[in-house]
């Protein structure tokens, strides 16, 4: 291209950037526009579908928002978070960048970094939710880093969760409260425990939790795992896990293959003590009849991994003004006391209570109470999650070493 | 008392009768033939004899065979032959399997049973046609290893039904011939169903009219 | 000839295009990853890599080895136990036989697995109605049944719902068997009844049934959802490996997942050729054996085990719906507890709002793909009938096509397809998705009632002066009442029971009972999956029972004019 050219090109670009922030600039300050957009709009929830409670909320949401803003949300049921991902990195190879099939994703971790990296995420619009102000992103640091890498706004939490464990008191009269207490337990009771198939981010998360606790340098799990660093830093976990795996439920051959087929399993009798992310499990499943009325809660002495749950929306999605809308009454404080009562998921909340009204607040200090729910107090540290590559060669390897 | 025995046989087609009561005597060697208009009970009658009778039908009566009772028994242990319109040669196998098919389980042994085969096949003057498939067999040829078949099994009575139906009148005759022949060479009693006067005349024996 | 004949000749062709082109082109849709070919993700060159991605993968062998083994115990069992059935039951207890499998060969797949799933665990309902008096555990003991490493709960899942139709594939082939009169003579010959039908009858019916056990084989080798279910996890099938990557959040797993998918075809392929190659081994052994003569030997002895296998396999099925309705009532079920404590409504209440959705979109497919199943099949037969051209073997096997290539080959390419042509996720691709399989068997469900009409009532209508329309509506569909409805509720069957059709066209958008059923299985709680079981089972059921129960009193008069059974 010749210099005049070029320039003339330039001077296009920069006319349709000046015009474009400012179109931006005036949609900013304006929610009600988005709402207004919003209205009528069909929004494709894909959310994991495994639990029935998280399904029974998802609907509620759905009822809420067509109620109050005239949205409606199709709950795409889905087995694994990956099959949205792979849903739009197939439109976006099929060139499909308008009207895609996917407005809103229940999304954290590697799927997220996928989706990130490769470009495919509309916004960042989390600022642009009215409800973010609530969101506590000082003292819950997973709101804000995603595994280590930061949210920028391409997605809204909306749950948190913390690895804990669930036991059944009235056969484990002391659950261990380490990682090497785990393995004497377990060789102790050999075929009462398991954990889900590495594949699953909960089976992972069981590693990566061991991995805190055994490893020379825990600062490392912060840094991207290396070919260098990896076998170094790994060893002690593989030879724990070397040990554990005899005494484990089908003696490791067979895992369940998610949180709540595990849970299926302690319910029926077949295993004593389980790993869960989610900390009113025993609470709001005894209440469904999920888990038999001795079932506790406990978490180790030096921490558990924590992180948050995040919504986020495709670039090419078709609906993007109802998926912020919905993501937004994600963050309402309403909401959030309504997930986080036992009744409903029992999940905790991502917001700060600090910043909320009194009687916002007050929602919270209502919340039932349970003999198997943990108070904030007794959940303890929470550990920031490991940088994904952690998690991708801790998966790779334990396939590598265990499937045969 | 040897030979084919009926005593008293009625059969009833839903309730109502359908033919009876008979009483017939067959003597070995010798042939009795069953004539009468078509649905008048002639291949039920040979069903009833043979065990093969369709559940719509009652009967009631005796049959016996050399004295014995064979009403009590089972097809396959009532040694009745019987061969039909349709020669019913199996057509997945050869002419000299579905000939060895019918040889007993004690005559034991590959050889031996090739033997009998060839023999069989060689009276029916088919000598050669082991490997043969059914298929490409003539009509004629077809109903003569039909009764090789049928005779191999070592029967004690022989039903035929209207068997020469099928063949035009050169063969019918020839085949009438080898068939009673050989009946005769085994002291076999046979009962002919048939609607046909010229069949009944070269049978040669008592005739029942139904 | 009037307009409507010209367009009648078309149909044939139309049908052809309509599902066997994309079946086509799915296959080379996925044929192309499989070698590294996909520029939308990043492959631009042909390579071998994706096949030694496969290769290394850890497991591989072992999932390979599951696959056949799985794929082939599955097939043979069937074959045998149908076979062994059909030898021995007649009169009365076929009868009984036929009416009670009706209602097994209407559940779709995912629905027996997830009972038998429940049934056979160490902590399921066969443990729990032993225990503790008989065995003695007051807690689960810990040995695999699901999800064993060899596959055997996969292959008893498949053996209960292939029995059944390998049984309706053998009673269909009968009527172009001279069976009755055949038995009798060998009867006369001395042999007993199961011998002779062993010896006689079979020989002749297996060409018949040669391609519905090539569909058994191929389905049991590369079938995902009972797998799913049932199969082992680590590794799991072939299939289902294939299944993990194409969904995997690491995209470069497309490849390696496209090229397990082509291994699959691959397998399936060599499978069926080794079948025939074998069938040809066993043909010659089974003429010496038939020379021999014995008249009642080991044989009958098998084939008496064989119904009384088929005939408990029956009654498994049976067990593991009850088991699963049982717990869509129940309040808790602990082992070694029988049966629930208690009862209640409360699960189907709480699950009837996203029920309702997902059910009327299960209705909608099934009927919308069975009526226009039911009338492309109609009207190619009625083609064929107007030219008096008969349709040969090839135009079966073509037929077959759909049910022979794993659905897992072809499926993903379609996907790709759809979505360049931006109609995946609509309910019309997965109704498309769901004809090409409920048109192979609705078709073959219909081909020989049809044809086995007596030529001369259409002859006698005409020569009175009605037009070939009229006879068409007024004289041949009536005398076909029953069939059609019988294939009615085949394709609605297939078409409730299809998973990865779904999943694939649907690409999410489209939920059924069975997809939804499926992704509950690995965990949800098990009154949930007990509902969407039931459902699952009693929406094919219902239809079933429809297209039995309501011509009965017709039926029986119509029965001389449809052909000698």
């Amino acid at each position: 291209m010749s210099v005049p050219r070029r320039a003339a090109a330039l001077a296009w670009l920069a006319l349709v950037a000046v015009l474009g922030a400012g179109a931006a600039h005036a949609q900013e300050g304006n929610w009600n526009s988005i709402a207004a957009k919003a209205r009528g709009q069909t929004v494709n929830f894909n959310a994991w579908a495994g639990d029935e409670k998280t399904n029974a909320f998802i609907a509620w949401v759905g009822s809420e928002v067509a109620q109050r803003y005239g949205v409606t949300v199709n709950h795409v049921k889905l087995k694994d978070t990956a099959e949205a991902v792979t849903r739009v990195v197939a439109e976006k190879a099929a060139g499909r960048d308008r009207g895609g099939t996917v407005d809103l994703v229940w999304i954290n971790g590697a799927n997220f970094v996928t989706l990130k990296e490769q470009g495919l995420l509309f916004g960042p619009f989390a600022a642009r939710l009215p409800n973010y102000r609530y969101v506590d992103t000082t003292s819950v640091r997973s709101n804000v880093v995603d595994f280590t890498l930061p949210v920028d706004g391409m997605e809204a939490p909306w749950r948190r969760a913390q690895i804990v464990f669930v036991y059944d008191a009235k056969r484990v009269t002391a659950p261990p409260r380490s990682v090497p207490a785990l393995l004497a337990w377990a060789q102790r009771h050999p075929g009462r425990t398991t954990h889900p198939a590495v594949r699953n981010f909960l089976g992972a998360t069981f590693l990566k939790q061991a991995l805190y606790e055994l490893a020379p340098d825990p600062a490392m799990l912060q840094r991207p795992a290396t070919d260098a660093n990896f076998a170094a830093v790994t060893a002690p976990l593989w030879t724990w896990y070397d040990a554990l795996r005899p005494s484990l439920w089908r003696r490791g051959e067979q895992f369940p293959e998610n949180g709540p087929a595990q849970r299926q399993l302690m319910n029926d009798g077949e295993i004593d003590l389980m790993v869960s992310f989610n900390p009113a499990e025993a609470a709001v499943a005894q209440a469904a009849g999920q888990l038999p009325d001795t079932a506790r809660t406990t978490v180790f002495d030096r921490g558990t991994i924590g992180n948050t749950s995040f919504v986020a929306i495709p670039y090419n999605a078709a609906n993007k003004e109802g998926a912020m809308v919905v993501a937004d009454f994600l963050l309402e404080p309403a909401t959030q006391a309504h997930a986080q009562d036992l009744r409903q998921m029992g999940n905790f909340t991502v917001l700060d209570l600090a910043r909320l009204s009194p009687s916002d607040r007050k929602r919270f200090d209502d919340l039932p109470r349970h003999p198997a729910l943990p108070t904030n107090a007794e959940l303890g540290v929470a550990l920031l999650e490991p940088h994904p590559s952690w998690m991708t060669r801790i998966a790779a390897e334990w396939e590598r070493r265990y499937t045969r | 008392m040897n030979g084919l025995e009926l005593a008293a046989v009625r059969i009833a087609l839903h309730g109502r009768p359908l033919l009876g009561p008979l009483d017939v005597r067959v003597r070995p060697g010798t042939t009795v033939t069953v004539m009468g208009p078509s649905g008048c009970g002639k291949s039920t009658l040979l069903a009833f004899i043979a065990g093969t009778l369709e559940p719509a039908f009652t009967a009631a009566g005796a049959v016996r065979i050399d004295g014995d009772d064979v009403l009590a028994l089972p097809p396959e242990r009532r040694h009745v032959g019987i061969l039909f319109q349709d020669d019913l040669l199996f057509p997945h196998l050869s002419v000299g399997d579905n000939l060895a098919f019918a040889l007993p389980r004690t005559l034991a042994g590959r050889a031996q049973r090739r033997a009998a085969v060839a023999q069989a096949l060689a009276e029916a003057d088919l000598a050669g046609f082991e490997g043969r498939d059914p298929a490409t067999l003539s009509g004629g040829q077809r109903a003569r290893v039909a009764l090789m078949r049928t005779l191999l099994a070592a029967p004690r009575v022989l039903l035929l039904d209207e068997p020469f139906n099928r063949l035009d009148a050169a063969l019918r005759e020839d085949f009438r011939r080898f068939v009673f022949d050989h009946a005769r060479e085994r002291s076999l009693p046979v009962l002919l169903v048939t609607h046909d006067a010229a069949d009944a005349a070269a049978a040669a024996g008592p005739l029942i009219e139904l | 000839m009037s307009e409507s004949g010209g367009a009648l000749r078309a149909l044939p062709a139309v049908t052809v295009l309509l599902f066997l082109l994309p079946v086509a082109a799915g296959v080379a849709g996925t044929l192309l990853p499989a070698f590294g070919y996909l520029p939308a993700i990043g492959g631009h060159a042909l390579s071998l890599e994706p096949w030694r991605r496969l290769i290394a993968y850890p497991g591989f062998a072992t999932s390979l080895g599951t696959t056949l083994f799985t794929g082939v115990a599955a097939t043979l069992v069937a074959v045998v136990l149908a076979a062994g059935f059909c030898a021995v039951a007649h009169g009365r207890l076929a009868r009984t036989a036929g009416a009670w499998m009706a209602p097994v060969l209407a559940t779709p797949h995912a629905a027996i697995a997830l009972g038998v799933a429940f049934l056979v665990a160490p902590s399921g309902w066969i443990a729990r109605a032993l225990s503790p008096w008989l065995t003695g555990w007051t807690l689960p003991p810990d040995f695999a049944t699901v999800g064993h490493r060899s596959g055997l709960a996969l292959v008893l899942a498949l053996v209960l719902k292939e029995v059944p139709y390998l049984v309706l594939m053998i009673a269909g082939a009968l009527h172009q068997v001279p069976a009755a009169a055949q038995l009798n003579v060998a009867r006369s010959l001395g042999y007993g009844r199961t011998e002779a039908w062993l010896k006689v009858v079979l020989p002749q019916v297996y060409p018949q049934i040669r391609l519905p056990v090539y569909a058994v084989l191929a389905f049991s080798l590369s079938v995902v959802d009972v797998a799913l279910i049932l199969g082992p996890g680590n590794p799991p099938t072939l299939a289902v490996l294939a299944m993990r990557w194409f969904a995997d959040a690491d995209i470069r797993f497309y490849f390696p997942a496209a090229a397990a998918a082509c291994l699959m075809l691959l397998i399936v392929i060599t499978a069926i050729a080794t079948w025939r190659g074998v069938e040809a081994g066993v043909a010659r052994l089974g003429r010496r054996w038939i020379a021999r003569g014995t008249r009642r030997g080991v044989a009958s002895l098998a084939a008496a085990a064989a119904t009384a296998l088929a005939v408990a396999g029956g009654a498994a099925s049976v067990l593991a719906i009850a088991g699963m309705l049982l717990w869509s009532f129940a309040t808790q079920w602990r082992f070694p507890a029988a049966l629930p404590d208690g009862w209640t409504f409360a699960t189907w209440a709480r699950q009837s709002g996203s029920l309702a959705a997902t059910t009327a979109t299960t209705l909608m497919l099934a009927l919308a793909a069975t009526v226009i199943a039911l009338a492309l099949a109609a009207g190619c037969l009625e083609n064929e009938a107007r030219t008096r051209r008969r349709a040969g073997t090839r135009s079966l096997w073509l037929l077959y096509l759909p049910l022979l290539v794993p659905q897992i080959a072809f499926l993903f390419g379609a996907q790709v397809l759809l979505i360049r042509t931006a109609q995946d996720g609509t309910f019309a691709a997965t109704l498309w998705a769901h004809l090409v399989f409920v048109v192979p068997y609705v078709f073959l469900s219909l081909a020989d009632p049809w044809r086995a009409v007596d030529p001369r009532y259409a002859r006698t209508a005409a020569s009175l002066g009605a037009s070939p329309w009229r006879v068409f509506l007024r004289v041949k569909l009536p005398l076909l009442r029953g069939p059609l409805l019988v294939a009615a509720a085949v394709g609605f069957a297939v078409s409730v029971g299809q998973y990865l059709a779904t999943l694939f066209a649907g690409n999410g958008r489209v939920a059924t009972l069975t997809t939804d059923a499926v992704a509950l299985a690995a965990g949800a709680d098990r009154r949930v999956i007990g509902v969407y079981a039931v459902l699952q089972a009693l929406l094919p059921l219902a239809v079933y029972l429809a297209a039995v129960l309501l011509p009965r009193r017709r039926l029986a008069q119509r029965t001389s004019a449809v052909g000698r059974a």
